[in-house]
């Protein structure tokens, strides 16, 4: 009997797979003859420009220090290391023999040229919203670029999740091939914002979390995730920022990559912001529209604080005196090694002094981002442009950070300590260089 | 190899990404008016100017500094004569000297943000910058005199 339940299960498996397989298989379209940039109107390399920006494709589709576009970009997935493709117009190594109907494919669809499926690295199941005419303006964009031979290193996605074919049955499950539906109660601005938000700058690939599987948990949307290493903070009205993300704060965050009521942008956000929605090419217009957006999803309208207070109290706990360094070595180090960059006066802070009473990184649940940015520093590719933090890393200890993260928690947020700090220090220095 | 901008000229350092910019300053490309001085970041004699801002040499990676400008104390002035360094001279605000490019070059920061600095503003902003030789009243006063004539004011301060 039980050998008779055993082969009927292995039976219905058999078919089962043998029916993701059939599922799973598409077909190859046909390589195409490079075509010739001249065929694409300057207008619309420029809009595609545009769009490639606020999609940050550079940003994955690029090694640091490599060419454009070119590929070879690690990203360390809970799944394995993936590496982003050559996407310039290089016929072998690249997307040069993709036709518009091939590339509009891998975009929506996630399925490469030659049939074979693409990892959900590349956000597709974002991307499917895509318009017609934006997704013939990245093709344009693409196409034009300088061709890089240049081949990436393999995906080390364990086996069996590497057979591409499976990943048929994470798309039966997750994805769903639609185009981006207008909110018509909303205004216009407000559905741009949702459409670049939620399509081509993929603000949920980092802020929200996943599952077991890899899935954005869409219950949760933008409540915050880790990513590589670091906190992505809520865009929710769960984020804990003093001051509220009005559409101005955003705006100006988004556009500069650095607010002095909230903070410089970090780690996998800053390409997003210095690499992409910085770069003139971006429309003021458009920037404006994502903030808006998010201005909505952060309910900032209904946060009643008063700012100047908020700000006023903030600056006010940036100084330490001497006496007060003397009776406690954590404001001892905070004053030695910190105030001298991060002190303000008068009402405001001043952008290139980072107020750490306003700072997000002091605010989040746990104190991972504060722990990078004291180990790591700041260079001059990151952050706020022109501010370059050194790394504290080589000079105190992991107790001392502890000590450092525990007072200015305890002294410039109101939210509870952070727990296992030292610990928590210790296994962010742990981890290799990669991931930061 | 690090690319970057070393007083006005374009320098290219080979040391390795991981060297500290001092070092690199010092020993690579032969400018010693940066000091070493506790090597934490917590004494403030080797600061220099990151795009214009103050920062601690001794523990900052080369590699932060690729494509930045590096100002030292060599090229705070083309002649020498930034109104910190005159105010500094007339004041014989150094006994030893040791720690001084790093106070003057923490001291052009403080300017830039607060043209009239207020003395908590001195204390925070110069706070990480020690000197063995307690010349700190000669430095406040220097501060407030180069302040006063940055400022455009003539008159006593």
């Amino acid at each position: 009997m039980i050998r008779r339940i055993s082969i009927a299960i292995l039976v219905t498996a058999c078919f089962m797979l043998a029916g993701l397989l059939l599922l799973a298989w598409r077909p190859s379209l046909a390589p195409i003859q490079p075509p010739s940039p001249s065929t694409f109107s300057a207008e619309l390399v420029a809009k595609g420009e545009a769009l490639s920006a606020i999609g940050h494709c550079a940003a994955c589709h690029t090694q640091p220090g490599g060419q454009a576009f070119a590929g070879g970009y690690r990203m360390n997935t809970p799944f394995g290391a993936v590496f982003g493709t050559n996407i310039t117009p290089d016929p072998k190594t690249g997307i040069g023999v993709w036709s518009l109907e091939a590339f509009t494919r891998a975009i929506r669809e996630g399925v490469a040229r030659d049939g074979s499926h693409l990892m959900p690295a590349f956000p597709y199941y974002a991307f499917t919203k895509l318009s017609d005419d934006d997704v013939k303006g990245l093709y344009a964009y693409l196409m034009t670029r300088p061709a890089v031979n240049s081949t990436v290193p393999t995906n080390t996605v364990p086996f069996p999740l590497s057979i591409r074919a499976l990943q048929e049955g994470w798309k039966i499950l997750f994805f769903k091939s639609a185009r981006y539906q207008a909110d018509q109660s909303k205004s216009a601005e407000w559905n741009r914002g949702a459409y670049l938000a939620e399509g081509l700058a993929d603000c949920t690939g980092c802020h929200t979390p996943r599952n077991a599987l890899g899935a954005e948990e869409t219950k949760h949307g933008y409540a915050g995730a880790v990513i590589e290493g670091w906190m992505a903070p809520a865009l929710t009205e769960a984020n804990p920022s003093p001051v509220p993300w009005t559409q101005e704060e955003l705006f100006t965050y988004l556009r500069s990559g650095v607010t002095s009521l909230h903070g410089a942008t970090g780690a996998t956000m800053t390409p997003n912001i210095r690499g992409a929605l910085a770069l003139p090419v971006v429309p003021d217009s458009d920037i404006r529209a994502i903030a808006l957006y998010f201005s909505g999803i952060d309910r900032a309208s209904a946060r009643a604080i008063d700012v100047d207070a908020t700000t006023r109290e903030a600056v006010a706990a940036s100084y330490v005196s001497s006496d007060q360094a003397e009776n406690d070595p954590d404001a001892d180090i905070y004053a030695s090694a910190c105030m001298s960059c991060h002190y303000n006066a008068g009402p405001t802070p001043l952008a290139p002094r980072p107020e750490l009473a306003l700072n997000s990184s002091l605010m989040l649940a746990e104190p991972t981002n504060f722990i990078q940015v004291v180990l790591n520093g700041v260079t001059n590719t990151e952050g706020a442009p022109g501010l370059v933090m050194p790394e504290y890393g080589s000079s105190l200890t992991d107790s001392e950070i502890a000590g450092l993260a525990a007072y200015l928690r305890r002294t410039r947020t109101k939210y509870p300590p952070w727990s296992d700090l030292e610990k928590k220090v210790s296994a962010i220095r742990r981890e290799p260089a990669a991931s930061r | 190899m690090t690319t970057f901008d070393l007083n006005g000229k374009t320098v290219s350092a080979q040391s390795p990404d991981d060297a500290a910019l001092l070092w690199v300053i010092r020993d690579e490309l032969g400018l010693t008016g940066t000091k070493f001085g506790c090597g934490i970041g917590f004494c403030g004699a080797c600061t220099v100017h990151v795009e214009g801002r103050a920062t601690r040499s001794c523990i900052t990676p080369v590699a932060a500094v690729a494509g930045a400008k590096v100002t030292t104390i060599e090229g705070l002035d083309p002649t020498g004569n930034h109104p910190l360094q005159t105010a500094w001279l007339e004041l014989q605000v150094p006994q030893c000297g040791y720690c001084q490019p790093g106070q003057i070059m923490q001291a052009a920061t403080l300017l830039k943000d607060f043209p009239n600095p207020t003395d908590q503003d001195i204390n925070a902003v110069m706070n990480g910058s020690v000197c063995r030789c307690m010349t700190y009243v000669r430095i406040r006063k220097a501060i407030k005199l180069a302040a006063a004539r940055m400022r455009g004011d003539t008159g006593h301060d």
